[in-house]
């Protein structure tokens, strides 16, 4: 399986992103760099924490504006699997491909430690290594994670099932404690929460390693044994 | 603001302009013999900040000397950027730490993150990819609404830049006292990794070879900041905020990343960050260090504002800028590299052989010295020394020996001092594992980043208790640097070496100059015995409000190697019904302790003694125990003593407590804070195997899954507490002062 890992002027967590796929998880991976990135021919696409263009504007702002941003969307309505971590999140609602906004966490300052999540959905290509209900310990690590959406779309996110980890402790106040969130086609996984730092026991947690595993094992299925 | 044109070298030297620059009169006959003419306004401007205290050490040079600064594992001693220490399989890490006080004091959310961004620059700029960073912080007590300011937006800063550009801030620490309550102590520490082929210097070398600027541009921020650094803070700081400069952590990443890759080109000669006096600094040290000259055209220095002079380009020390010396013919290849990152790679000069300091304004020659001078030659000055009365008083004092009705009473109040509390309010705000290297983070003994795809990893801390310096500063200087070691060595590393962040007050008073002389020969003494010596570091000197200088405060950056990612322990107690043992003796020594403190508001008699060669041996020992795989948890007995280190040991939330019997007076056992000691959790099978590698143990009891910290003294029950309960208040002390009204 070939991962691309897109790098923005300013990603930081572009690195992990590539160790978690290749190191940890064993497969191909690239680092691409935005404004050279061809995205035909790999198999997913990550988009990696950090602050792209130093979350100057908002969040995610500036990076949802550039080029690449197009050849994401056509690969989005392909089908191929998107997975946005912490500022890849910001930038995949900026962009609208998946829906809602990100405010300043409640308490106003930057966070970073290890939270507890649920798997509220196991059905989906990232979470189908997990049970339902499993709690995962995942680190946080952000300033702008404090997610909004309106009534009405937060109504369409759980009648869709589309809230894929929720916290079990509310550390920013986003609605409904939702950490992370997948579109209606079941593609593109937003998520506040790192999983690629908690990939080896060494770095306190391997609950993420499965987030990878699941993109693996339902890439296999769709295209290995299915071609 | 000053205007060049408008004051003649006859004015400069009339009217004594030079002063105000921070020169004294026989400074200003110096440099007019080394020119052998009156040097004009932007020439004096660069020899005064090349010339004050922070960049030329003036003051300190005579008392860096004593300093160990060699040794086997030693790659790049103190001279450079930072220095570099072997680590094996070609690697080396490189590490320093900087100081940003006056800055912080002034503008705390600038001055700090500033600080952080310099000393990164100073890592990288190496050809080293930073990989953590430290700091450790000095703060007045949180009782007033200016100090609680200052604390927020010290940490704010701190976390708004670090966190920016992808380097994990994994330890450091905080104390707070009355004296630094107009002075606080930023001192920010970078540590880098590097393949050691690929370290850089910084140097202009190859007649002809052109000079290169790259980064942000050139603005009238930070003007004279050097100097501003090297005088008393006083009422009138607050009208020297425009000397702060303002960071852009978003440059400093893109900067990162592009010279991360520049230094693989064979184009690049040389690479220096503008620190510290800006462009005068970096392009005369990088001739001077070469052997050359340089010529500088400052109307090619991009500028961020207009009608910039000449004075003010050389002194500007705005951030996010670089200079490199480029082969000549192959500027292209550079400046390609930086355009990927979208930043411009300008040509400014080029290196000459005679040996001159050339700088063209307006098609005029704007100054015109001779460079070594310039860098090398700053006076030096041996100050006069004067051995305290204080000090002659607290040694002349009687033992201090409390006496406490209630020592569980005692133990919660010690926990909520909120230099011994919880820092969880500090460090949630750092992003701590960015990079997914970070096995130990904020809130261990030292903090320990593993080194990707080898079985080892790096192990640092930062430390520094000036208490005892204030009462000891040679024992106190000894106690810095061993407690360091021991940091180190409870997570199961060798210490490697150390980077020292000197901040002391006016130099020019005898007795501080005193306490800067002890506290070096006590650094210096450890530093050899322990076999860590000095690589890098900074000297702050004037930190004083209103006439009050701040407790010495030489802290000590060390930075260790776990030859085996198996070795690296924890601080916290990791299984029920492992053996609690103490490493060491422990005697009534309370001067300058936390119960000292908490009960008389005040530090006084003699400091902890401290046993270098008793140090070395409970080092080794435990080193060798830890790597034999007989240790569970390994912790330093530091503030608060025994008791603290108890507490702490079970705040891991796992439910643990622990059932300890002890003999003996029992506010001694509890609190006293005699050095050389660590408290240690141990399988109860390996302890045949622990009693005969380690000397002087003493078995205090075991770890419980009860949630209950229990103490008995003889037949008595002196100690019964929740685990729970206890961290609650250690960790809520500090936001609750930070809440309460003044």
């Amino acid at each position: 399986m070939k991962f691309a890992v897109i790098v923005f002027p300013g990603s930081n967590c572009d690195r992990d992103m590539y160790y978690a796929a290749k190191d940890a998880l064993g497969e191909e991976a690239d680092m691409l760099w935005y404004q050279e990135a061809n995205l035909e021919g790999y198999d997913a696409i990550l988009l990696p924490g950090g602050f792209s263009y130093g979350d100057y504007l908002r969040s995610g702002a500036i990076a949802s504006t550039s080029e690449i941003v197009v050849q994401l969307r056509e690969q989005a309505d392909k089908g191929v699997p998107i997975l946005g971590v912490c500022n890849g999140f910001q930038i995949l609602l900026e962009s609208g491909l998946l829906p809602g906004a990100m405010l300043r966490n409640k308490n106003l300052k930057f966070m970073c430690h290890f939270e507890s999540l649920n798997v509220v959905n196991n059905d989906t290509l990232f979470t189908s290594k997990y049970e339902k209900g499993e709690v995962i310990s995942i680190p946080i690590a952000h300033h702008d994670g404090n997610y909004y959406c309106d009534d009405e779309t937060l109504a369409t996110l759980k009648e869709n099932n589309q809230i894929v980890f929720t916290y079990q402790n509310n550390p920013n106040g986003s609605v409904s404690d939702v950490a992370g969130i997948i579109n209606e086609q079941g593609n593109v996984l937003g998520m506040m929460p790192h999983p690629e730092r908690a990939v080896e026991a060494i770095l306190n947690s391997d609950d993420g390693l499965k987030l990878f595993q699941s993109m693996l094992e339902n890439w296999r299925e769709r295209y290995v044994a299915g071609a | 603001m000053l205007q060049a044109p408008e004051i003649t070298p006859e004015l400069v030297e009339q009217d004594k302009v030079y002063q105000e620059m921070g020169l004294t009169d026989k400074e200003y006959d110096m440099i007019k013999n080394i020119m052998g003419r009156r040097p004009n306004f932007t020439e004096i401007g660069i020899f005064s900040v090349m010339w004050s205290e922070h960049c030329s050490y003036k003051t300190s040079k005579p008392l860096l000397k004593k300093f160990p600064t060699e040794g086997p594992q030693v790659v790049q001693g103190p001279g450079e950027g930072a220095g570099v220490v072997d680590i094996g399989d070609g690697q080396g890490v490189v590490f320093k730490v900087e100081s940003h006080n006056h800055p912080s004091a002034v503008e705390p959310y600038q001055g700090a993150a500033t600080g952080v961004g310099g000393i990164i620059r100073d890592v990288f700029s190496m050809g080293a990819r930073p990989i953590a960073s430290l700091n450790s912080l000095r703060f007045g007590n949180l009782n007033t609404g200016r100090v609680k300011y200052l604390f927020d937006e010290v940490v704010h800063g701190i976390a708004g830049y670090g966190n920016c550009v992808g380097v994990p801030t994994v330890g450091g620490e905080v104390q707070f006292d009355d004296c630094y309550e107009g002075n606080p102590l930023v001192n920010a520490m970078s540590v880098g990794l590097i393949d050691t082929k690929d370290i850089q210097k910084g140097i202009a070398a190859g007649l002809g070879n052109t000079i290169m600027y790259v980064g942000s541009k050139t603005g009238r921020d930070g003007i004279h900041g050097a100097t501003f650094a090297s005088e008393d803070l006083s009422e009138d700081s607050e009208s020297k905020r425009s000397n702060v400069q303002v960071g852009d952590p978003f440059m400093e990443k893109l900067l990162i990343e592009a010279c991360l890759e520049v230094i693989h080109s064979d184009a690049l000669v040389g690479i220096q960050d503008m620190g510290a006096a800006g462009l005068t600094s970096s392009a005369s040290e990088m001739a001077s260090k070469a052997g050359m000259g340089m010529e500088m055209n400052l109307d090619l220095i991009p500028q961020r504002e207009e009608n910039m002079t000449a004075y003010e380009m050389m002194l500007s020390e705005s951030q996010e800028r670089m200079l490199l010396c480029v082969k000549k013919g192959e500027e292209q290849e550079i400046v390609d590299i930086f355009k990927k990152y979208g930043l411009e790679a300008v040509a400014v000069g080029q290196v000459t052989e005679d040996k001159m300091f050339r700088l063209l304004h307006k098609e005029e020659v704007v100054a015109d010295i001779p460079v070594d001078n310039l860098a090398e030659d700053a006076p030096i000055f041996y100050k006069e020394s004067k051995v305290p009365s204080f000090y002659q008083e607290y040694q002349a004092m009687p033992a201090y020996q409390p006496e406490l009705p209630d020592h569980a009473d005692v133990l919660k109040q010690l926990l909520q001092q909120p230099t011994i509390a919880s820092k969880e309010y500090v460090y949630d705000q750092y992003d701590s594992m960015v990079q997914a290297n970070t096995v130990l983070s904020p809130g261990s003994d030292a903090a320990v980043v593993r080194v990707r795809g080898f079985n080892k990893a790096i192990a640092m801390t930062t430390d520094c208790n000036s208490r005892y310096i204030h009462l000891d500063p040679e024992a106190g200087g000894k106690i810095a640097v061993a407690e360091a070691a021991r940091n180190i060595v409870a997570s199961g590393a060798k210490p490697l070496a150390l980077t020292d962040g000197l901040n002391f007050g006016n130099p020019d008073k005898p007795e501080n100059f005193w306490q800067m002389e002890k506290s070096v020969d006590g650094m210096s003494a450890a530093s050899l015995k322990l076999n860590t010596p000095v690589i890098s570091g900074n000297v702050s000197l004037y930190n004083e409000s209103n006439g009050q200088a701040i407790f010495p405060t030489p802290v000590v950056g060390m930075v260790g190697l776990h030859e085996s990612l198996d070795h690296i322990t924890a601080s916290h107690f990791q299984h029920e019904g492992d053996l609690i043992y103490v490493i060491g003796e422990t005697e009534a020594e309370f001067g300058g302790s936390e119960l000292q403190n908490l009960l008389e508001g005040k530090y006084f008699g003699k400091a902890p003694a401290i046993d270098l060669d008793t140090e070395v041996k409970r080092q080794e020992q435990l080193l060798d125990a830890i790597r034999t795989g007989l240790i569970s948890s390994a912790h330093d007995i530091a503030e608060g003593g025994l008791g603290i280190a108890l507490a702490e040991s079970l705040f891991n939330g796992k439910g643990f407590g622990a059932d300890i019997q002890v003999e003996g007076d029992l506010t001694t056992v509890l609190f006293s804070e005699t050095q050389s000691r660590f408290l240690v959790s141990i399988p109860e099978k390996d302890r045949e195997a622990f009693e005969a590698k380690v000397e002087n143990v003493t078995l205090l009891g075991t770890v419980t899954n009860t949630n209950n910290l229990v103490v008995r003294s003889g037949e008595t029950d002196a100690i019964t507490e929740n685990v729970t309960s206890l961290q609650q208040l250690w960790k809520g002390a500090i936001p609750c002062l930070l809440k309460s009204k003044d």
